[in-house]
């Protein structure tokens, strides 16, 4: 009897410590130290409109755009509401085939050097905001094409937006779609 | 530049494991003193905390338990905990902070979830941003990420006690341990990890799901026009905190620490693996300082280190030798299921790091890994979760594993066995047996029933070997207390929900109980001095030996099972269908 009383206490105050007043102590130094960041890293358009948040990326197929990523998400790419891959095995033909249609719907989009993977094989969260540089770098002459920019226009605003790896040597080089094509929008 | 991208990524992995042992000494010998109430640097703020709780809670501070007393209030606690999130997530449509609006889960995945949580495995048959709220995630899941985890590590403790005392029917107290494990280990770090990951971006607020619009509106299939994308929010960093550095696993999203507001940079993915490894390596180093030798603590981490270093690279192998199938006009690594930002370094490391502990968080979709490296995550959940395992499970697993190796060897040369100066008794082997095989039964019968069940195969996503990868992983996640999936595996099923739950609660408590048994056991023992014909188990033999046992009972058990599955798919992969 005790110790089920000890139990029914000991329990209530260790969720009122890590369930209650730990969150929102955690949310409180947050807003104060990283506003920005704890609310989403937003990206506001010109005129205040929401138009996404830096860290989730969003579905391109018009050629003036780079494109994402594939992703996986069910009902439509994208979908913030259902995160996560395809689940497909290696050796699923299913798989092999979703890869070689993207493969050739790249090609026939103006891409001649053999297409880097990222840009053919889902992401897995679905929701991955960047492309490997390659990958832009591929896309340089259909985007230029589409904006009647030039090639060297284009390649600039590409180099401008690489985010090396973070410190010199973690992870990857990247470059995150989003934001390129927003600076690309705002070109005169 | 494939060289440049080998040396980026090895030198990043070795990086990664020196800082992670500069910090097993420093964390290990805090966590000593913690659990044998010396002064710490935070005890001016935490010990009057700390004895409010006791004084609330009716906690004698002088009060010691034996290993029944002991068990029983672990048990007890841990059913509250239950009951508790169980009634949270079928009510969850009538709590507060649930600006989404979302139902209460239905009776067998709630049942299922509850189990999930209280046992530090944290499978997922729900998917977070659509169906769980705020309240639910920090004050009925993520409770569990902390009290979970600090169960683990109170049976570590105990068991380590139960070495290192002599002639004693006390093995500690639960509640204190309970107590010190959240207010002096878990809370501080969590605090202090989760500013650091909003500092990169990880989210945290209480804002209801915001609307943005699409720069470029889409077309879907079915020709419906999508304008907007819905931003999920909530109070992600406190909760990402927890679930890594208590190798709890859960994700706030779906995807997971795959999900950019899970874990948004480089730094971030560095964080989390560190989180998830930093506990189960430096108990090794509280076991050493509890025995007075801390030589008996570097040889179990040696043992850890040298198994998670040849897994790592095998993985790495692997995954950088890619899929041959995609091979024909595509270049690069390959990236089914993984991010651009973690690249195949930090997507391998991460995936070795959350399936040798029992973490089960996920930078990437493991059912998507090429065969071999599936294989690998796969046997280093069946290898028992012990290299470096679970917080404190991983501890009193190997411990186990050590009682095994050192009986083992005790009949070759034909002493009586003795670790630590206890002589290993029957009891102690049953024990130690239990704690070792338990979850490798559970996993086999488990797999059968569901490989001869309509509701147990048609859950499978791909077609051919890599279906009964699926099934296999999913029963030895639950067994072992992992968590995560081949999560082609639709697992919200009844079927699913209910075999899964009762994998996880018998692969939970009763190495629990048996670990706290074999405490007890042991610490009733007087001390043997070691004699010309002890086996010492602070030296390279051991090392090798104890290595050894741990492999032996891994492949004897999964050999047959391993080899119908991602190993006859590596083989079809190569030889191109």
């Amino acid at each position: 009897m005790k110790q089920i009383k000890t139990t029914l206490k000991l329990f209530v105050i260790l969720m009122i410590l890590v369930g209650v007043i730990y969150p929102i102590a955690v949310t409180v130094m947050a807003q104060l130290f990283f506003p920005k960041e704890a609310g989403g890293s937003l990206i506001y358009g010109s005129g205040g409109n929401l138009t996404g948040s830096a860290l989730i990326g969003q579905p391109f197929s018009d050629p003036k755009y780079f494109w994402s990523r594939p992703s996986a998400t069910s009902g439509f790419p994208y979908n913030t509401m259902a995160s996560g891959g395809s689940n497909l095995g290696p050796t699923n033909k299913v798989l092999i085939d979703q890869i070689s249609n993207r493969t050739e719907l790249l090609k026939s989009s103006g891409i001649q050097a053999p297409v880097p993977s990222d840009l053919v094989e889902a992401s897995a969260s679905g929701l991955d905001p960047h492309i490997s540089v390659r990958s832009a770098l591929v896309q340089i002459p259909r985007v230029a094409r589409a904006r009647n920019l030039s090639v060297e226009a284009v390649r600039k605003q590409v180099l401008d937006h690489v985010e090396d790896k973070q410190f010199g040597f973690l992870g990857e080089q990247r470059i995150n779609v989003l934001k390129l094509n927003l600076a690309l929008d705002g070109m005169k | 530049m494939p060289v440049m991208e080998i040396f980026f990524d090895i030198g990043g992995m070795l990086f990664f494991l020196i800082v992670l042992t500069l910090l097993v000494k420093p964390l290990g010998t805090y966590m000593t003193n913690v659990y044998q109430g010396k002064r710490t640097f935070l005890s001016p703020i935490l010990m009057p905390i700390e004895n409010l709780i006791y004084r609330a809670a009716g906690i004698k501070q002088d009060e010691e338990m034996d290993w029944k007393d002991y068990a029983k209030a672990m048990l007890l606690f841990n059913s509250l905990g239950f009951a508790v999130l169980f009634l949270i997530l079928l009510l969850q449509g009538m709590l507060p902070l649930n600006p989404q609006g979302f139902p209460g889960f239905p009776l067998d995945l709630a049942f299922n979830t509850a189990v999930s949580f209280v046992t530090n495995t944290n499978w997922q048959a729900y998917s977070g941003e659509s169906a769980a709220s705020y309240f639910t995630q920090m004050s009925g899941l993520a409770v569990q990420n902390f009290l979970s985890a600090a169960t683990g590590m109170c049976i570590a403790i105990a068991l380590i006690r139960g070495f290192t005392r002599h002639t004693s029917q006390t093995i500690g107290n639960f509640w204190q341990d309970m107590t010190k494990s959240v207010l002096y280990i878990l809370l501080p770090i969590s605090i202090i990890a989760a500013l650091l990951l909003v500092s990169q971006g990880v989210i945290q607020n209480f804002d209801p799901y915001t609307n943005s619009s699409l720069l470029q509106p889409i077309q879907t299939p079915d020709g419906q026009t999508i304008a907007n994308q819905m931003l999920p929010m909530g109070p992600v960093a406190s909760q990402e905190a927890i679930k890594e550095f208590g190798t709890n696993g859960g994700g706030f999203f779906n995807a997971n620490s795959a999900h950019p507001f899970e874990n948004p940079t480089p730094l971030t993915n560095f964080l989390e693996i560190l989180l998830i490894l930093l506990i189960p390596f430096s108990l090794t180093y509280t076991f050493g300082r509890f025995a007075g030798n801390t030589r008996q603590g570097w040889a179990l981490f040696t043992t850890m280190m040298m198994l998670f270093i040849v897994f790592l690279g095998v993985m790495y192998w692997s995954e950088y030798s890619g899929n041959p199938l995609v091979k024909p006009g595509v270049n690069g690594s390959y990236m089914e299921g993984k991010e651009v930002r973690f690249g195949i370094g930090g997507s391998v490391l991460f995936a070795v790091s959350t399936t040798a502990t029992s973490s089960g968080a996920v930078n990437t979709m493991h059912d998507s890994l090429t065969p071999i490296g599936g294989m690998v995550t796969m046997l280093l959940i069946l290898l028992g979760e012990d290299i470096p395992g679970g917080v404190g499970s991983g501890l009193y697993t190997i411990l186990a594993f050590a009682i095994i190796a050192v009986f083992i060897a005790g009949l070759m040369i034909g002493r009586t066995p003795e670790y630590l100066g206890k002589k290993i008794e029957v009891f102690e082997m049953w024990m130690s047996v239990l704690i070792v095989l338990t979850s490798g039964i559970l996993v086999l019968i488990f797999v059968s029933v569901a490989l001869v069940t309509y509701a147990g195969i048609s859950s499978i996503l791909n077609p051919g070997p890599h279906g009964l990868s699926e099934i296999l992983y999913a029963f030895a996640s639950v067994a072992n207390n992992n968590g995560s999936a081949f999560a082609g595996l639709n697992a919200n099923t009844l079927f699913y929900n209910l075999t899964t739950a009762v994998a996880m609660l018998i692969g939970r408590f009763v190495p629990a109980v048996a670990a706290l048994a074999m405490a007890g056991s042991l610490s009733k023992k007087k001390y043997t001095p070691p004699s010309i014909g002890t086996l010492p188990t602070h030296q390279i033999t051991f090392v090798l030996w104890l290595t050894f046992v741990i492999l032996i009972v891994g492949a004897l058990t999964f050999f047959p099972a391993l080899s119908l599955g991602p190993i006859v798919e590596h083989m079809i992969m190569h030889a191109g269908q």
